[in-house]
């Protein structure tokens, strides 16, 4: 198991949990959005852009845990300290 | 065109009530180029300006500064008693929690912008060198939805917060 094995697998995972969460709230938030237009057809449009704005703001919480792991894959700062010592151990 | 600022004048006198007034330039310049820089990414071979974190960065600090700015100028030295609470005897632990929600939009705003252009164009590329003709064109369809929720999104957050620094503290 060596580092960057373990990151990937981290990466994964934690992408995976974030968007767990995100899915799950974003459903509450369309459902209570769907209730509400079911209730009020009338009032629609305003359901559907404050329901936007509410997707957008917990979408968020996602994008915050794809960029740690887009971090964690591609801008590694550990990298190059694993890769000093690989040197040394390899001779 | 007159559409688009007549809709973004609308949104700011409802808002922000109509001593927004005032920041309409700034808020309206931020809105679009948001948006024109998301959209630009929809054309093949061009990599959005908003999927570099400095972009969204520079654009983040613009707005967290003239948060701050309006604040002062408006209410004085008094623009402190926002970051104290209501209650005065909790003041100090306020003022942390306060410190570090503040400091956490501008943050908040640059990842948000960011993670989502960056996010689209990523998963385009690995669409594009894995099923290049069909594929790619729902997340193309997704990415217009996106470009234009998400600067929709961060003008209605830089109208909530010029506006919770105008109002008056709690």
């Amino acid at each position: 198991m060596d580092f960057f094995s373990v990151c990937v697998f981290a990466a994964g995972i934690g992408m995976g949990l974030g968007a767990v969460g995100t899915g799950i709230g974003q459903g509450f938030a369309v459902k209570g959005a769907v209730e509400g237009v079911a209730r009020n057809p009338g009032a629609s449009g305003k359901i559907l852009t404050t329901m936007m704005i509410g997707l957008a703001m917990i979408e968020s919480l996602a994008i915050y845990a794809l960029v740690i792991c887009l971090i964690i894959l591609f801008a590694n700062p550990y990298k190059d300290v694993v890769l000093g010592l690989a040197k040394t151990v390899v001779k | 065109m007159e559409a688009v600022i007549g809709g973004i004048e609308n949104m700011i006198v409802e808002t922000m009530g109509e001593h927004g007034r005032p920041f309409f330039p700034l808020i309206a310049t931020l809105a679009i180029f948001v948006l024109v820089s998301n959209l630009i990414g929809l054309i093949p071979g061009f990599f959005p300006p908003t999927a570099n974190i400095n972009t969204t960065a520079a654009c983040a600090i613009i707005v967290f500064l003239s948060t701050h700015v309006v604040g002062i100028k408006h209410h004085g030295l008094h623009y402190v008693k926002h970051f104290l609470g209501p209650i005065w005897w909790l003041a100090p632990m306020i003022f942390f929690i306060e410190v570090i929600g503040h400091l956490s939009r501008p943050v908040s705003l640059t990842l948000r912008l960011f993670g989502n252009m960056n996010g689209h164009e990523l998963v385009l590329m690995v669409f594009f060198a894995l099923a290049p003709f069909i594929v790619p064109l729902p997340m193309m369809l997704m990415g217009v939805l996106v470009s234009f929720i998400q600067a929709f999104v961060f003008m209605l957050l830089a109208m909530i917060y010029i506006q919770g620094s105008l109002e008056e503290a709690h």
